[in-house]
Order: C-alpha cells, then structure tokens, then sequence
C-alpha cells in the first residue's frame, strides 16, 4: 500500500512533466492541443530511435533531442496551428486533432503497431528507500522533473522571455501593444511544451513501451492533470500530475489492471462538469 | 432552391441504389456498405456539431451503445433483431441525452465540451472491455444465420439497399429539420447562443434536442454496422476511429449542410481506397492523408469541397 503510494508518486511526477507542456500551451496561447499525445508519442520513437540505431543511452537522449523538439514544435506552432487556427477555439481543436492523426498514422506506417522497447541494464533496479522497494528509473523521472519545473520557473519569473510569456497570457493585445511579437512567444512556448514531451519521452523509454497509440494513453491522463491542476497553472500540474499517480497506482492495486483506467476517467468527468476552473485554478 | 434540394436527394437516392446491379464484387460492395454506414454515422455528428455548433469528439459512445445492444440483446436475450436495432437507437439517444444534460447544465462548450465526451465514450469503452455482459476483451459475436428475420441478407446488396435507405431517411430528416423552428433555433445558438437566449431560445433544450437526435442517428449506423460485420469489441465500438470518422466527413464535407456529410465520407473513402491503391496496404496511411484533408480543409477557406467548387465556378 504505502509502497503503491510512493510508486505512484513516482510515475505521477513523469505525468506531471507531460501535463506541464499541455497546460503551459493552454496558460499561454488559450489552446487546448490535441496533438500533444501524438508529438510524445513521436519523442518517444526518437529516443527510440537514439538508442537503437546510434546506441544512445534514454537518458543522454535527452540532450540532442530536447532542441530537436524546442524546433519542431516552434515550426508546428508557426506553420501549421497558428496559420490554420484563425483564432478560431473550433479550428484549433480540428487543426490539432487532424495533427494528432497524421502524426500517429505516420508513426505506424513508418514503424508498424509493433510495440518496442528499450533493453537498458539498469531498468528493472530497485532502491531500498526504508521498508519499500523504489523502481530506478521512476526514481531518475521523479527527479529530473523536479529540476525541469525548477528550471521552467526560473525561466518564466527571471527571464524576458518568460515575462514576456507571462505578459502575454495575461493580456494578448496589451503585449502586443508594448511591443512584445506575440506571434514569437506563442511559438516559443509551444516549443518549450514540445521540449518538456521530449525530456518525459526518455525518462519514460527505460520502464515503458513504445507503440504508435501509446501517446493517447497519456493524453488523456495529461487533459485529467491539467483540468485537475486548473487550466494553465504550472505548480497545478505537478500536484495533479503527482495525485493522478497515486490514484491510477491505488486503483490498479484495488480494482486490477483493466478497470484501473476507469479512476482516471471519472476524475476528470467529474472535474469537468463540477469544477472547471480546477482545484487549484482560480480562472475559468 | 429547397425544391431543388429534394430532387438533388432523390437523384442521390436514385443513382446510389443503382450500385449493386453494377459492382458485383464483394470486396467493392464492402467499401460502399462500410462507407455509407461511416456516412450515416458522420449525418448524426453534424446535426450536434453542424447545426449546433457543438463539436463532439466522443460519438463513438452513442456508436457502441446502439451496436452493443444490438449485438447482446439478440444473442444473450434472444429479442428479434430489429427490436433490438430500435431499443439501440433510443437507449443511444437517452445516452445522448444524459451526457448532453450533464455537460450542458455545466455550461460546458467548445473544447470542453469536445474533451468530456472523449472522456465518456473511454469511460464506456473501458467498461466494455471489461464487462462480461458485452464479451469482454474477446467481444460480441452474432451468430451468422443468413434469413431475413435475423436482420441478415444473402446477399450484400439487399444490406447496401437498407443502409442506403437510413442514409437517404436521415437526410430527409436534417432537411426537415433544416426547414422547422427546431433547426432554426440550433443555429442560432451556433452562432450565438447569448444572443439566441436574449430572443427567448431556450439553449438548453435546443442542445439536449440536437444531442438526442444526433445520437440516435449515429446509433443507427453502430447499429448497422454490428449486423453487417457480425462482429464487435470495445475497440471498434467505442474506439477513438469512430469518433474521429463522425466528425471528419461533415468537416470535410460541409458542416451545417444536407449533403456534408455525404460528400465528405464519399471523397474521404474514395480517397484513402485510391491511396491504397497507388502505394499498397501501408498500415495507417489513409489516416495520414484523412489528418492532412482535415488541416487543409480547415487551413483554406472556403473551408469545404462544396465551397471550393461554389468559388472555382464563380472565378471562371
């Protein structure tokens, strides 16, 4: 029990980090990003890849892949949602949704449904922590995310940049007004979400599988943090992300592994109809 | 024009029936059944997310729940298949209505609207999966046991016929609906629902009347689709793909129009069959090309193929 707490707390911590680039994108650009399952998915064969074909450790993945990614999602943002979108809330729901799909079916025309996996030595260690056994690489994930939020809220309270975000979530055309280009932030933020999936990409690769559907499992646990944390709220998303650990780990303890989904799902159901705004979010 | 609008039904009608005294192939007989059951499906979305301007991404759960009971009522209860077909529809329409209530009692809209139907139909797909009413994992099988009372046909072209006719039934229904106060209302709340307020429209029961018959019509095509194929799981009924179709061909095609739906799945279908064609069974390439139509349709205005043809005739 305790043991599947922490467990859960540990894996939560990685569901946070997928969460925090969806809710950072929602905080900012007013979006929701359907394509964010999809682009993790994508992040997670080229870790795959890093491994297989240029024998990369996951984790020293993380440095040639995190700019690859900060790139694709400045350019998707730029050239594909932003153009498309029209400011539209509708058109951007069909023009990320249409992404999802090529992405995914991309994905499994290029490397088939076959689900794959990593072989790295250290994947099944354990460490003692007291009485209970902590599986090491949730252990790595739960603390490299810690050190990405710390970094991302460095980056949004110390820098231009991030103020120039923060300014821009606030009041668009105020922003805009001072001379900030919004159309810039909106991209770069797009792009540091992209760059969050790809570090959660290898920190998931050495204890999980690959296949081109597998993106669509966190998504939804990532829309259930997000509206859980309230909608654009970064410190929201890791408690959401850490208390949806827990919830699917105590779930899956007690209720098995085919019902153990069921949790989630209902979680956010119920979020969404009677609190919207989330539990920490104050704005709708 | 309205007058117009009928004879252009009934000539759909006329031609498409003319199929199968054509194409005798199984395999191309297949592809019509398969694409008129997605149309039907795809004419329920757009009575929701084209006439009311609320977009759905979770059809698959009035999808299953029809093709569900259709599938487990005949075969554990031993009803006549064609009770079974309508008890579906109306226990998708009450599934309809109850998640409409909920999400619009809320005041949910726009994304989140389309985020807490997802929700639901994995709700209902986990649930299928894992309950042993609707076969589990391993899924529903009907007994194949070809007689007409059994809902089941010798031949493939009978079925095209009783599909091509709930097609043909469901337009002239959303062009009934198009004509009446009901539908006029649904686009005002489309365009605006405050103002439609202001003007006395009650919003809320426009939308839980939109969402009732929109489901049911997408029942419908579930519920075809489990006696055509004879075969269900959680998957295919609840799956994310039957959400996805539903709301594609009425995008592609035209939202808020009779025959959006139709060209939609016509040309999405023609299309993904001729992809194959040219460059072999690559799994999951025809959705490749579906995911580039839906960015570009929504990227380019005039933002439909009915459009685009409307703009090329009046350039020339």
């Amino acid at each position: 029990m305790l043991e599947a707490v922490a467990n859960g707390l540990l894996t939560g911590a990685v569901y946070g980090l997928v969460a925090l680039g969806l809710t950072l994108v929602y905080g900012v650009l007013h979006i929701i990003n359907f394509a964010h399952g999809a682009l993790l998915t994508m992040a997670m064969y080229a870790a795959w890849v890093c491994w297989a074909v240029f024998g990369l450790d996951p984790y020293v993945a993380i440095l040639p892949l995190v700019p690859i990614f900060f790139a694709v999602g400045y350019a998707v943002q730029r050239f594909v949602i932003m153009p498309a979108s029209q400011g539209d809330d509708n058109n951007i729901l069909l023009v990320t949704l249409g992404l999802s799909i090529v992405l995914e079916n991309a994905m499994l025309a290029i490397f088939r449904s076959d689900t794959l996996s990593v072989q790295v030595p250290y994947a099944m260690e354990v460490i003692e922590a007291g009485p209970m056994l902590l599986s090491f690489p949730r252990v790595v994930g739960f603390g490299v995310t810690l050190v990405v939020a710390l970094v991302l809220f460095l980056v949004l309270t110390r820098t231009d940049t991030g103020r120039a975000m923060r300014a821009v979530a606030k009041e668009r055309t105020g922003a805009a007004l001072v001379g900030i280009d919004v159309r810039h932030v909106y991209a770069v933020t797009f792009a540091i979400g992209c760059a969050c999936l790809a570090i959660s990409a290898c920190l998931l690769l050495p204890s999980f599988y690959v296949n081109p559907r597998v993106g669509n499992a966190f998504v939804l646990v990532a829309f259930t943090i997000v509206v859980l944390g309230g909608m654009g709220s970064v410190p929201g998303a890791l408690l959401g992300g850490l208390f949806i650990g827990v919830v699917e780990s105590l779930s899956g303890l007690y209720l098995g592994d085919s019902l153990g989904q069921l949790g989630i799902f209902v979680i956010f159901i119920l979020v969404l109809l009677f609190r919207p705004t989330g539990l920490f979010g104050a704005r709708a | 024009m309205k007058d117009r609008q009928l004879s252009l039904i009934l000539a759909f009608a006329g031609i498409a029936a003319l199929v199968p005294l054509f194409v005798t192939a199984g395999t191309w007989l297949n592809f019509a059944v398969f694409t008129l059951i997605l149309c039907l499906a795809a004419q329920g979305w757009n009575i929701l997310g084209g006439y009311s301007g609320q977009y759905s991404f979770g059809h698959a759960a009035f999808f299953g729940t029809t093709a569900y009971l259709t599938a487990v009522l005949q075969t554990r209860y031993g009803i006549s298949p064609y009770a079974a077909f309508a008890i579906g529809i109306a226990a998708a329409a009450a599934v309809g209505w109850v998640i409409g209530f909920l999400s619009f009692r809320s005041g949910l809209k726009g994304s989140y609207f389309a985020l807490v139907t997802l929700a639901f139909a994995e709700v209902f797909r986990v649930l299928a999966n894992a309950s042993e009413i609707t076969g589990g994992a391993a899924g529903t099988l009907i007994k194949l046991d070809v007689r007409p009372e059994n809902f089941q046909f010798a031949s493939r072209g009978t079925f095209f016929w009783v599909v091509l006719g709930m097609v043909v039934l469901a337009m002239l229904l959303t062009r009934a609906l198009e004509r009446s106060r009901l539908g006029a209302q649904m686009v005002a709340v489309r365009e605006n629902e405050d103002a439609a307020r202001a003007l006395g429209v009650d919003a809320l029961r426009v939308k839980l009347a939109a969402i009732a018959l929109s489901a049911a019509m997408t029942g419908a095509a579930g519920g075809l689709y489990a006696q055509y194929f004879l075969y269900l799981d959680a998957t295919i009924a609840y799956g994310t793909w039957i959400s996805v179709e539903a709301l594609l061909a009425p995008i592609v095609g035209g939202a808020g129009t009779v025959f959006g739906p139709v060209v939609g799945s016509i040309v999405l279908h023609s299309l993904s069959e001729f992809t194959k064609s040219l460059v072999g069974r690559i799994p999951g390439i025809d959705l490749v090309i579906f995911g580039i139509m839906l960015i570009l349709v929504v990227r380019f205005p005039p933002r439909n193929i009915p459009g685009l043809i409307r703009r090329w005739r009046g350039t020339k």
